[in-house]
Formats: structure tokens, C-alpha cells, sequence
């Protein structure tokens, strides 16, 4: 069947329909990752917007239960070059085609991938809209597509009630480490399919509560706490933070998640409300910019936004560079901020925009790109660390 | 970190000649690192001994030595240049062993010089088997497991704890001969016992067996502050057992998921950062196809082949970012060169699937096994860009120039389904055309897989291919050849002529229904961001469907250059060299330039050597679209060897103008009867001959003539399919063989002359001609000249002879109305000249004649192409004045590499590549060609001599010489007799099938350091010279198949100089 990608400024695709059928609007991006595309999709992040990939061949490995990194699927729309004929990986459930049908995600193949992308990077994000109705009347379609915002989408991301993770409390409970993964033909051929191996190599976090404010968290996020010991229990985005505050956390983590952080006007609040406790905070993401809203900072949206698997980011205490996992449009002001606030404690390499943030006199650090990475590199995977270690109160 | 200020002037050595497993890819790496050098103001003070290579240009280095790579010499250029550091990164496994040895010794320590890069604990570290497995051992990071035993229980008990299969290796045997992989015990003992009794030492190394596991490769930088990144990573559609650099190889990856990427990712960056590598590493795993397990295989801390194929790949340029981060500088001050916005320390994304295949030589060596194994075999590669995979096969398979260019090319359709499975347990060069058969014939994408080990997705993809040609097929029985299913065949690839092929129209009438339909390629750009940032530099590919980014360009005048595709041998990386100096000087002459080539291992496609690059294959239908695009004002088809001339009939037909020589000038020397005619107006003798078609035809011609008589087919290069025939028998074999490919021209059978074969490079402005020398093989005629030692200036010949040959160079370039360069052979006999062949068109030879006499050949050729003459450039016509140096070009081969190959030498072409002995005397300079070929002697001052009947006599006073430099002589009995009777104290060794102690016994008792074995006339039937030939090579033994050859190297030891106080020549200052 036929589909159609319209942007608001009346550009079109013409391609070939896979998914779920309907018709969407959306806020159109594009994400440079070329693997992990099922943890694209099952970012809650990005609710509210349909995600292009710019890596032309997708599919390849079918979709695995086990990498999902959050419920379900939450973009609206998935762009794809070309959608493989058939998923090949040992650990494969089902194929991507029929995992976007079941999520009810429709989705456009065969069409100039880099074509879009470079219209975006020229035009800046733009929404638009996919439909198989041939038919299409671009004057009815343009004022709606130009008309729709992401909106308070926070709210439909989060989880419907507190729940705790328990952390590992032996490191054999997390799977091989990686690279100490052995092949068991036995438990293969009896259909087991091995855990994936983690990156965690000690449990640090043993006996430590962190309370995870979530926005939409990826799965990643606590599975990097709870690996390395860590007891997590998740709030809804709404919980207020006296109750968070009563629980007594060790430390707060505050998560990722889509949309304007402008628009968490509530939840910048009770943010604000954590900043003035004494706890350690680490955040992420959207996470990073509510508490830069709520100390006074602005943010602001990019052009085109930070999505895929290889920006990098310096660490401004230690002068070094990691690679990172982006996924965010929008980005902290850092111009009017008071250094009796804040500093900047990562910057981008290419851009210059602002990666991270130091607390002054508090025991608060935030990051706008994704050190759970999935999809991406692994590399700042010690931030996790770090925010035990000053749970801890110890040296950094 | 800013740049070290303590550099100031950098020594770089290169890698020597070109054999397989080490080529054009490190002239690449180094033209790359060398000028990034020079951007920051460092002086390079260059050594390698291979004068094809552009690398060792005097624009790319301050200084540049052309000498043999061995630690003598090295020592040597240190002490007369004094640099303050050494680069041996970038030379390959050649350049690294030289650094460390030069470390090892103490005297870089000595004469204060700094090892730049990696340190050589480092590289000890990676390269050290022991401690290699130590290191990984220790930081976590999985190798294969393996242990040495010297008896059968140790075998059976080590293999109880890590399982079967194994793989068992003894250790010193001929080519890995008696090792296998057992599945079980009884396998196990059967194979261990053989091989602990085959071993030398009686060892065998019992590793774990981790063959048709994926094979992933890394490319990683790091710098010196710690930051680390990954460039590219690479799946092999061939699982583990076959070498990398003979796979078909994939990138990105396609098969693993975010995480087994990033788990490899991870292991590679944590690897390097243990390494504490200061620059570019590959790093190669195999990856278990149904679990996490990986192993780690190997690390290459240095710039590889692989390196080159991902910068290609990628557009981030590893050998300039590796010299930066050795001058001291971090990935993060370092500019992306293609963005302009970016730095190095962004990793690059593809918005794209590359494909690289290896060219093996498999055409040139016919008795060898094409069966692939971890020995690479590959003479060279092509790349190829698309945004689907099919395509990027496809185009792959048409860019190799072996008569394939879809997967019918090789026909199995006469083998049964039975038969195919069969077949598919052959690992071999031709293996994914077995798989499309297997598809054709319905075999199961599982049984294909589990024979193979081939991943699922790969065999779809091939099954995509096989159903289109099948959907294709159908328009044959009427179904019409509508706009749909021409556009799915274009977009993944199919050539018009292969879409007319299967639906049985014609070619010219597919193009016009494509133009018709709009289904014409468009042009994207290899950026490194996926579109993410504006890129600056155009590096295209093609894609069917979407929009086209090719640029407008400037109101310049615009010039397409051809390149020479992938290398092989007999079109090497020669050509690379002077299609980039023709680019330049187009460039220099206002010019605005595109390069068309598919080669990721040569400079030619380094994003900065032309305006434009188009990484394309080179035939008709893919440069013809190039040209609809660009419209170029001229192409210059006589750089880029025989692929780019094939090219000149279909660009003329297109109208774009051909510049310098004329297409139908080109067809004059090439057309047997045009050239007579031409021959006889200029009143220029040459050996008597005909063309002919069959081999009936050729003995007629033949008998006519009289044996022996001169078999080859037209239009090739090298040499190829070329014999020197005695006998009717003779005539029918060749001639069955060159027309096993069917001939589009004439086959060529002449007089065989024999005297002193003469070669002349020459620039023809259209009325005068410049001769910049005049070079002589030291080989009689018979031997190709690619595989001669060539001396410049001619030693033997007179000024009789020269003025001769200077003349008929005149009046031959006059009559072809050449415009560019002309290279023509010559037989000397006495006072009489024979013309053998002429190439209007660049050769092999013209880097190095443009080095030593300092005469910039393809630069005044392109500035004639453009409308200069002679004299306007600056030169009195004619042939030049002697170089004061002679230099002396050696050949080297690869045979060790290629088993089963016929080493010994003859009309057809065989060597890989060469190197350059350069002194003010004759005699140095040759004792340096042969040093530099890597023939260091003498060792154990013992040789064995079995020449045929009519080389006893030259064998005689060649024996007497090397008995006078105290060698001993064996000499199988008919080559004993005669060697006694003239008085030389021959041994008698017994032939191989009488008992021992035999000829063989002698090679393999490792103390011989010379064979000289002349075969019979034409082919060598016989088993006995085959074998000792093949078993001299694979055991390291210096073979010689010609008695010039064998006199040549008794004049060089005769006056061999102790190493260490050979002269030195700068080139640049020649």
C-alpha cells in the first residue's frame, strides 16, 4: 500500500505503508543512530513526534522483547528507508513490521531518508504527517499540521503508580559481564536464550534507596542503579516531593522524557522543591533542564535537535571527551546563568551547546545526554558511579 | 594538547614493495599522514623502497629515500638526516618491525630519537602472542583458547576443558600442512600424531575452533589524552576462516543489534585504552552467531588495510588524524576535514552500506587452489556505495574487471541441488554465485545457512537478487518490462547490459526507456554525519531514487579522470600514481577535477586529491550517467591503465572528447593489421607474425613462422594469457585457455626473437618528442618486463643503438599522432631494433624514470594533453641526458602467498610489485635492488642448481662464480655431471622420487639459500621442478627461473657492500 510523508511546508514522499494504518500528525525528527532502532521506538522521549532513521536499512534483527526500554512503543510515526524482508538474530521475537502493527505505529518505507533529513537540517524541525489516503488535501492538512504541538505529554509517558525495583544483591543476578558471556548449546537448543551481558563490574550501590522521578524513563536508567545495587523505586511525574522527600531516598534520580520542559510547569515546582533539600540529585536529559528551569535558567529549542549514537561531549572537569547518546530538541540557556547557581560541567565538541551542570554548594548534577545509553555508546556509563559515589558522600 | 613542540623533523618508513597483504592502502595512509605533517610545518624525512608509490614524491616529503628497508640503512639515513622523531605506524607490519627493531636495539635512544605514536611497549604488547593473551587475560576480554603440546595426551586433556572442535596447527611446516580441525577424540589423535610427527620441533598449538563464527571488525583512534572513538565497524558477509582481507566485507555491520554493537564497541575502545595506543588500532572479534561470546582475534596497532577501507568507507581520514595525534594534538582540536564543523572526535555515521570484495589472482595463477583460508590471497580490492545492500553488491561485483558483473556470471546451473550443497562447503572466491544457484535451485535459506554459516539476512539479500533476475527473465515470455519493475532492478544495481541480458532486449534500448521513464541514477554525498552538517566535500555515490546532490560547479573547465580500478597484478599502483599527478596538473592548469575510481586503498580516492570524487565502478553504463551530470569538458582515459583505455570507444560515442591521443590511435597500435601498416610506412622492424582466432589458425601461423613463436590475446595488460609456445601441442593448450574468456579481438601469434628487450617512456607534443631515458631489462626477451630488472640507463647498449631507438620512438609517436605519453618495448639484436609492443598510453615504469631523472612525466604529459609543446615547457626534444645514478627497478612477487602457483617466469606477468636499488655505481645499485627485493645473502652459502639442457653452459660459468664466492653447489644429476665435467665441485643430490636424502630434503632442511631452476621451454610438465620450485618459496628460499637473473645477482654479491656504508641518494634533491 501506498503512504505518504507531508511536511508542513507542503513538501511530499511518496513510499510504501508498514505498521499500524492511520493516519498521524506528528512532530517530524530524525535520529543518526544505525542500530538500536527498537530502542528508538521504545524511548518514551519521544511521544509526540515521529522519528525518521537516517541509516537507510532497518529491521535487520527483528525486534527483541528483552532491549525494549520501556513498555511499548511511543512515537507516533516511524520513516524508514528500507524495512528488511526478514529479521535475522538469535534472540529475535518477532519482526519489526509486525511489532509496529501490534504497538499501532504506523509507518513509510522507500522514501529518500537523507532527502528529509537534510530538509529538516535546513528548515529546522518541522511536524507533518503520514497517511495512505491518496487523496490527501494539502489546504485541510498544512493549518493542522502547523497547529500541533507535542503538548503536555509528560503526563501520558509517566508511570501510573510507584513501584520499586529491588537492586542486584550478587553480580550473577545481572547476567555475564560483558565479555564473559559463554555459549550454552544445551539451554540454546532447549530454546533459553542467554541474558545480555552487562556492563557493571561491582556492586557500589549496595544498600543505597535512590527515588526515580519518572518522565518517561528508559528501562536503562534503572537497570544501571539496580545492577549496580541500588534499591529504586519509580514515582509518577506528578508525585509531589514531600512524598518523595518522606521516603527518605539516598538519592534522587530525575529522568528523561519528551516534550517542551517549558510545558512541566507543575513539576518544575516540587523540582525546585527537591533542588532545596539536601539530597543528592542526578539528572538526565529532560530531567537536566527541569531543574535548570526551576533554578532560574531558560531553555531554549535547537534547530534540529541532538538524536543519535555519536555526539561528542567533553567532561569540562578532567578536559575529556566521551561519546554520547543524544536524544533531546530542546536545550539549557546557559548565557544567564549565575555561577552561584550553577556551571557548566559538559559542553557538546561540535556545537558548543550545553551538556551538564554542577550544582554550586549542592550535591546536584545533570546531564542532557544519556549516560544509560541503549541505543549508543556505553562510554559515560560512569556517571552512574559517580552519583553513587556522592550518595556515598565519597571523593569524585 | 597542542602540538609537541619537540617535533620538528619526523622520519616515516613506508612498507617496501607491494605484496599481498601489504599494498597500495599503506601509500594511501602515508601521502595522507605525510602531508598532514607538513601542514604543521614538520619536515618529513621519507624512506621506502618502492618507487611507484606517491608517498615517495618529493612534493609529499623534504626528503625522500628510495633504499632498501632493512636496519642497516635505516641506521644510516638517521645518522646523516638527524630526526628528531621516527612515525612507524604507518609503513604496515613492514615499517612497524623496522621501529621496533630500531627501539629494540637501543639506537633510537641513542641518537635521540623519539618513537612518535604508539610506544614500543605498546606495540610490543598487541603485537607479542604471549603477551597479547596476558593482556586481554587480565582485562577482562576473551581470546580463543590455546595451548602448545608436544604429545597427544597433553592435546586430548587440554582439549577436554575447552571442547571440541579444535583447530591443530603444527608448528614450522610447509603452509600449515598437516593441521586440520577435529570434531571428536578419535579426529583429534589421528591428526595430533601426524602433525607432532610433520612438525620440526614437534609442536602443535591446539587452539579452540571458532571457525563460522561472525567476524566484526573495529577501527579505533585514540589519542594521548585518553579519548577514544570508534571510526567504523565492519561485519564479513564470510565468517571467521576466511582472512578478512579475502571476505566480502560489510559496513556498517547489518547483523547485530545496538547490543552486541556496543558490546564489541566497548571491548574495542577498552582494548586500545589498555593498549594505551596513541593513534589509529583495528580491532577484530569473533562474534558467536547465537550467543553474546566473542573472542578477540587480533589487534593491529597501526594503520591497515582495514583502516583504509574504513576512512573510504566513512570519509574520516585515519592516517591524517593519526599523524595529528602523534604530533600531540586530541581528537577534539582536530577539524572533521569533510564537515568543516565537526571535529575528530565525532564518530562518524553512515547513511549508506559499503561493500568491499577482494581481487584475487586467481585469473593470472590458474593452477592455484582458489579455495580461501586465513592466508590472504587478494592482490587488491573495490569498494563500492549504495544505500541498499543488493546494490552495493552488485556494483562490487562489476568494479572487480573479471568478466563477472551480476551473480549469473559464473554458471553452476549444471549442477544438481545435491551437487550445490556439495559445493557449498567450498570456501572459495566464487562461493556467492554457489549461493544464488543454491537459491535458484530452491534450496532453504537454513541449509544454506548451516553449511556456510552465511547469516540469514546476507543469503535474503542474494535471494533478492535472484528473484529480480527471475522477475527480469519473465519479459522474455512476454510479460512487459514496465516502469515498476525497471526502476526495483535499477535501484538495487542491475546494469543495463544484464537487464538486457535477461529480458532479451537490447542494451541501448533499456537506457532510452530508463531516460524515458526518468529512472537515472542521482548523486549523494559521503559526509560522515548522515546529512546531520553541511559537508564541504564532494565525495559522491550513486543511488536510484531521491534527490540528486551533486553541485553546480564553477564556469571552470572540467576534466574527468579515470582511474585504474582495483589493483592486480600487472595494473598496480602505478597507475594511482600518475591518475593523481594528472589530476594535479589539471588542477594547476585551471582545471576543474573529477575522479571516477572504486579502489579504497589508493590516494586517487582520498577526498582532497580532486574538486570532485565519484566512488563508482568503472564501466560504460556507470561513467556515461557520471557524464550525464557533470558534462565534463574531456576525459583522460591514458593514466588510469587498461581499465580506463576499455573505457575511451563508449566516452567517444558519447561525445565527450578524449584528451591527448586519439581513440582511434589507441585501436592503431592495439590492431594488428593498422600497426604493420604503420610499421611499414615508418620502415620499423618487428617480429614476424599474424592474428588469429582458433587454434588451428595459430599453429598454421605458427609452422609458417617456425617454433618457438609468441601466443597472446589483444587489449590486455600485463601480459595476460601470454606464452611462449614450442610445439602444436603447446599452441592448443594456450589457446584453449585465452579462449575460455570469450575474445572480443584477435589473438596476437608471433615470432619469438630472442635478444636484449629495451624500454622507453616517452611524451609526444604531437611533432617532437621527449625521451626522459632509455631502460634495459636484464632479462632476455621472453620474460615479461613487469617481471625484469630494469636498468636505468641502459648499460650495454651503445649510442648506435640508443639513437636508433630514439628515432623509432619519434617516428612510432609521430605516426599514432600521440598527444600525452607513449611507452613502447624494443629487442635489441646486435645492431638491428625490433619493436615489440607500444602503449600509447602511461605505464608501469614511468614513476620511476620520473623520479631518478628528476623529469616529471605525466605532469609535462598533461600540459602537452592541454595544448603545450615541448620546447614551451621548457625541454630540448628528444632524449634526455644520463642520469649521474643508475637505477635499477627488482620485481617482487607473492608467490609463498598463493599456493599451487607456477613461480617461474615468462611472458605473462607475475609479480606484485617492486622496489628501487638507486647508486652513482652500476653494481651498488644493483646489489640495492636485490637487498631491497629482500633477497639478503649470503646466509648459509649453500645452493642447489637444475637448469634444463640449454642453460648447462650459461649454468657452468654461473656456478664458477657463485663457487668463487664460496658458495656449495648441489645439482640434480644431469646439471651435476655438466657442472663437474667444466671443473665446478658440484655435489649430486638424488631427484625427489629417489630415495633420500633428495633435493627436497635439502630445501626443507632450511640451510640452502638459493635455488636457480631453469624449466624446460614453455610449460614445465614435469612434478620434480614444480615442487622444488614451490617448496624453495614456501620455505622462504630466494628462487631464480632465468640465467640472467642468476648472473645479475653473482655481479651484485660480487660486489656487495657491507650495509652500513652503502650510499645514500635524496631523491628530492635529484
Amino acid at each position: 500500500m501506498k503512504a505518504f510523508l507531508i511536511l508542513e511546508d507542503g513538501t511530499v514522499f511518496e513510499g510504501t505503508h508498514f505498521g499500524a494504518d492511520k493516519e498521524i500528525i506528528s512532530e517530524i525528527v530524525f535520529n543518526t543512530s544505525m542500530a538500536g532502532y527498537l530502542e528508538v521506538l521504545t524511548d518514551p522521549s519521544y511521544a509526540g513526534q515521529a522519528v525518521c532513521m537516517t541509516y537507510p536499512l532497518i529491521g535487520n534483527y527483528g525486534v527483541c522483547y528483552e532491549d525494549m526500554e520501556s513498555r511499548k512503543a511511543w512515537p507516533d510515526g516511524f520513516i524508514v528507508r528500507e524495512l528488511s524482508k526478514i529479521p535475522s538474530n538469535f534472540r529475535c521475537d518477532c519482526s519489526l513490521q509486525d511489532f509496529l502493527t501490534e504497538q499501532g505505529v504506523p509507518g513509510i518505507a522507500g522514501i529518500d531518508t537523507r532527502q528529509l533529513t537534510r530538509i529538516l537540517r535546513e528548515k529546522g524541525t518541522m511536524n507533518g504527517c503520514i497517511t495512505t489516503n491518496e487523496n490527501y488535501n494539502l489546504d485541510e492538512l498544512i493549518p493542522k499540521m502547523k497547529a500541533y504541538t507535542t503538548g503536555k505529554v509528560v503526563e501520558k509517558v509517566t508511570c501510573d503508580k510507584k513501584y520499586t525495583v529491588s537492586g542486584s544483591k550478587d553480580l550473577s543476578e545481572n547476567g555475564p559481564v560483558s565479555g564473559m558471556a559463554v555459549f550454552d548449546k544445551a539451554s540454546y537448543e532447549a530454546g533459553k536464550r542467554e541474558m545480555r551481558p552487562s556492563m557493571v563490574t561491582a556492586l557500589n550501590g549496595k544498600g543505597l534507596k535512590v527515588a526515580l522521578m519518572d518522565f518517561g524513563a528508559k528501562k536503562n536508567i534503572i537497570t544501571s542503579l539496580a545492577q549496580r545495587g541500588c534499591d529504586v523505586t519509580v514515582y509518577p511525574a506528578n508525585t509531589p516531593a514531600s512524598e518523595i522527600l518522606a521516603d527518605n531516598p539516598d538519592g534522587i534520580m530525575l529522568s528523561n522524557g519528551p516534550g517542551d520542559p517549558k510545558d512541566c510547569g507543575p513539576i518544575i515546582d516540587e523540582v525546585r522543591k527537591l533542588y532545596e533539600s539536601d539530597v543528592t540529585i542526578f539528572a538526565i536529559c529532560l530531567g537536566h533542564q527541569l531543574m535548570a528551569l526551576a533554578t532560574g535558567a531558560d531553555t531554549h529549542k535547537l534547530k534540529y535537535g541532538h538524536r543519535g549514537g555519536n555526539h561528542p561531549v567533553k567532561d569540562l572537569s578532567n578536559g575529556r571527551v566521551y561519546i554520547s547518546s543524544q536524544n533531546h530538541g530542546y536545550v539549557v540557556d546557559t548565557d544567564n546563568l549565575s555561577s552561584d547557581i550553577a556551571v557548566p560541567a559538559f559542553i557538546n565538541v561540535n556545537d558548543g551547546t550545553n551538556e551538564g551542570l554542577k550544582y554550586t554548594g549542592k550535591n546536584i548534577f545533570t546531564v542532557q545526554f544519556h549516560p544509560e545509553a541503549c541505543p549508543g555508546p556505553q562510554d559515560s556509563g560512569y556517571l552512574f558511579d559517580r552519583f553513587i559515589k556522592m550518595m556515598k558522600k565519597e571523593e569524585i | 594538547m597542542p602540538k609537541n613542540q619537540n617535533v620538528h623533523r619526523v622520519m616515516v618508513i613506508g612498507s617496501g614493495p607491494i605484496v599481498i597483504g601489504q599494498a597500495a592502502e599503506f601509500d594511501y595512509a602515508g601521502t595522507q599522514a605525510c602531508r598532514s605533517l607538513k601542514e604543521e610545518g614538520v619536515e618529513v624525512i621519507l624512506v621506502n623502497s618502492n618507487p611507484a608509490t606517491i608517498m615517495t614524491d618529493k612534493n609529499i616529503a623534504d626528503k625522500v629515500y628510495i633504499e632498501p628497508l632493512t636496519v642497516p640503512v635505516l641506521e644510516q639515513i638517521i645518522e646523516k638526516e638527524k630526526p628528531d622523531s621516527i612515525l612507524p605506524t604507518l609503513g604496515g607490519q613492514a615499517g612497524l618491525n623496522l621501529g621496533m627493531e630500531l627501539e629494540e636495539s637501543g639506537f633510537l635512544k641513542a641518537h635521540n630519537v623519539t618513537l612518535l605514536g604508539t610506544t614500543a611497549e605498546t606495540i610490543r604488547n598487541a603485537e607479542g602472542r604471549q603477551e597479547f593473551k596476558d593482556l586481554m587475560e587480565r582485562i577482562g576480554e576473551p581470546v580463543a583458547a590455546s595451548k602448545v603440546v608436544t604429545n597427544v595426551k597433553d592435546g586430548i586433556d587440554f582439549t577436554n576443558t575447552i571442547g571440541y572442535p579444535v583447530v591443530l596447527r603444527p608448528a614450522y611446516t610447509l603452509g600449515g600442512s598437516g593441521g586440520g580441525i577435529a570434531h571428536n577424540q578419535a579426529e583429534l589423535e589421528e591428526i595430533l600424531e601426524n602433525g607432532l610427527r610433520l612438525s620440526r620441533v614437534g609442536e602443535v598449538l591446539v587452539e579452540r575452533c571458532i571457525a563460522g563464527w561472525k567476524e566484526i571488525e573495529y577501527e579505533v583512534m585514540r589519542d594521548s589524552a585518553g579519548n577514544v572513538i570508534t571510526v567504523c565497524n565492519m561485519e564479513n558477509i564470510d565468517p571467521v576462516g576466511v582472512h578478512t582481507g579475502d571476505s566480502i566485507v560489510v559496513a556498517p555491520s547489518q547483523t547485530l543489534s545496538d547490543k552486541e554493537y556496543q558490546m564489541l564497541r566497548s571491548s574495542a575502545l577498552k582494548i586500545i585504552s589498555e593498549l594505551k595506543i596513541t593513534g589509529g588500532c583495528n580491532v577484530q572479534f569473533a562474534l558467536h552467531p547465537t550467543s553474546f561470546e566473542y573472542c578477540v582475534i587480533e589487534v593491529n596497532p597501526r594503520v591497515s588495510r582495514s583502516s583504509a577501507l574504513a576512512s573510504k568507507a566513512t570519509g574520516y581520514p585515519i592516517a591524517k588524524v593519526a599523524a595529528k595525534i602523534a604530533l600531540g594534538f586530541t581528537l577534539d582540536e582536530i577539524k572533521n576535514a569533510i564537515t568543516k564543523k565537526t571535529y575528530a572526535s565525532f564518530e562518524p555515521t553512515l547513511d549508506y552500506c559499503v561493500v568491499k570484495m577482494p581481487r584475487l589472482p586467481f585469473d593470472k595463477f590458474i593452477t592455484a587452489k582458489r579455495t580461501l583460508t586465513t592466508q590472504m590471497k587478494a592482490t587488491g580490492e573495490v569498494m563500492s556505495i549504495c544505500n541498499n545492500f543488493e546494490g552495493a553488491l552488485m556494483k562490487a561485483i562489476r568494479s572487480l574487471e573479471q568478466h563477472v558483473d551480476c551473480l549469473r556470471s559464473y554458471d553452476f546451473s549444471a549442477l544438481s541441488a545435491d551437487e550445490l550443497k556439495s559445493r557449498l562447503t567450498v570456501v572459495d572466491d566464487q562461493r556467492i554465485w554457489v549461493i544464488a544457484e543454491a537459491l535458484r535451485k530452491g534450496i532453504s535459506y537454513d541449509e544454506i545457512h548451516d553449511i556456510t554459516k552465511i547469516d540469514l539476512w546476507f543469503i535474503d539479500k542474494i535471494n533478492t537478487i535472484v528473484e529480480m533476475e527471475s522477475a527480469l527473465e519473465e519479459v522474455k515470455s512476454g510479460k512487459a518490462l514496465d516502469k515498476e519493475l525497471l526502476s526495483q532492478a535499477k535501484r538495487i544495481e542491475f546494469p543495463d547490459n544484464v537487464i538486457a541480458r535477461l529480458t532479451g532486449m537490447k542494451e541501448d534500448d533499456i537506457l532510452a526507456l530508463r531516460r524515458k521513464e526518468g529512472i537515472t541514477p542521482v548523486y549523494k554525498i559521503v559526509d560522515t554525519c548522515a546529512a546531520e552538517f553541511d559537508a564541504e566535500t564532494p565525495y559522491y555515490y550513486s543511488v536510484y531514487g531521491g534527490e540528486n546532490e551533486a553541485r553546480e560547479t564553477s564556469g571552470k573547465k572540467k576534466v574527468l579522470v579515470l582511474g585504474s580500478g582495483p589493483i592486480r597484478i600487472g595494473q598496480g599502483v602505478e597507475f594511482d600514481y600518475c591518475s593523481v599527478h594528472a589530476t594535479w596538473a589539471f588542477a594547476k592548469a585551471g582545471y576543474e577535477t573529477i575522479i571516477v575510481n572504486n579502489n579504497p586503498e589508493t590516494v586517487s580516492t582520498d577526498f582532497d586529491i580532486a574538486d570532485k570524487l565519484y566512488f563508482e565502478p568503472l564501466t560504460n553504463e556507470d561513467v556515461e550517467a557520471i557524464v550525464d551530470i557533470e558534462k565534463p569538458d574531456g576525459a583522460v582515459v591514458q593514466f588510469g591503465g587498461q581499465t580506463a583505455i576499455k573505457l575511451t570507444e563508449h566516452l567517444m560515442k558519447i561525445g565527450v572528447p578524449i584528451l591527448g591521443t586519439k581513440a582511434e590511435d589507441v585501436d592503431a597500435a592495439e590492431d594488428r593489421e593498422l600497426f604493420d601498416e604503420i610499421l611499414q610506412q615508418t620502415g620499423i622492424p618487428r617480429a614476424a607474425g599474424g592474428t588469429v582466432y582458433t587454434a588451428e589458425e595459430a599453429k598454421a601461423v605458427a609452422n609458417r613462422l617456425g617454433y618457438p613463436v609468441l601466443v597472446r590475446p589483444s587489449y590486455v595488460l600485463g601480459g595476460q594469457g601470454m606464452q611462449i609456445a614450442t610445439s602444436d601441442e603447446e599452441i592448443e593448450i594456450f589457446m584453449e585457455i585465452i579462449n575460455r574468456i570469450a575474445q572480443d579481438h584477435p589473438i596476437l601469434v608471433d615470432k619469438y626473437l630472442q635478444g636484449k628487450e629495451i624500454e622507453v617512456d616517452a611524451v609526444c607534443d604531437g611533432t617532437d618528442i621527449l625521451i626522459p631515458g632509455i631502460m634495459e631489462h636484464i632479462e632476455r626477451t621472453g620474460i615479461h618486463s613487469g617481471d625484469s630488472i630494469s636498468v636505468y640507463p641502459a648499460p650495454t647498449i651503445g649510442k648506435l643503438i640508443k639513437d636508433k631507438i630514439a628515432e623509432y620512438t619519434r617516428r612510432l609517436a609521430k605516426a599514432l599522432h600521440v598527444k600525452g605519453m607513449i611507452n613502447i618495448q624494443f629487442i635489441a639484436i646486435d645492431e638491428d631494433v625490433y619493436v615489440i609492443e607500444v602503449n600509447p598510453r602511461s605505464s608501469r615504469t614511468v614513476p620511476y624514470i620520473s623520479k631518478v631523472t628528476g623529469i616529471p612525466i605525466v605532469d609535462l604529459a598533461t600540459e602537452v594533453i592541454l595544448g603545450k609543446t615541448i620546447r614551451e615547457l621548457g625541454y630540448e626534444p628528444g632524449l634526455q641526458p644520463e642520469s649521474p645514478y643508475y637505477a635499477i627497478k627488482m620485481p617482487v612477487f607473492s608467490f609463498e602467498k598463493i599456493r599451487g602457483a607456477e613461480i617461474s617466469l615468462g611472458p605473462e606477468m607475475k609479480s606484485t610489485g617492486e622496489c628501487l636499488g638507486i647508486s652513482k655505481s652500476y653494481h651498488e645499485a644493483l646489489y640495492k635492488a636485490f637487498l631491497g627485493a629482500g633477497v639478503e645473502l649470503p646466509k648459509h652459502k649453500q645452493m642447489i642448481i637444475t637448469v634444463k639442457d640449454a642453460d648447462k653452459g650459461e649454468a657452468i660459468a654461473v656456478a664458477k662464480r657463485f663457487e668463487k664466492l664460496g658458495y656449495i653447489i648441489y645439482a640434480t644429476r644431469s646439471t651435476a655431471k655438466a657442472l663437474t665435467e667444466a671443473g665446478v665441485k658440484a655435489r649430486k643430490v638424488n631427484k625427489i622420487s629417489q630415495e633420500s636424502p633428495t633435493v627436497m630434503d635439502l630445501i626443507l632442511g632450511h640451510k640452502i639459500d638459493l635455488v636457480i631452476d631453469t624449466p624446460t621451454q614453455g610449460r614445465d610438465k614435469t612434478r620434480d621442478g614444480f615442487l622444488i620450485r614451490r617448496n624453495a618459496i614456501e620455505t622462504g628460499v630466494y628462487c631464480i627461473t632465468a640465467m640472467d637473473t642468476a648472473n645479475a645477482l653473482a655481479k651484485a654479491l660480487e660486489n656487495a657492500v657491507a650495509e652500513e656504508s652503502l650510499s645514500l641518494v635524496d631523491i628530492a634533491s635529484i
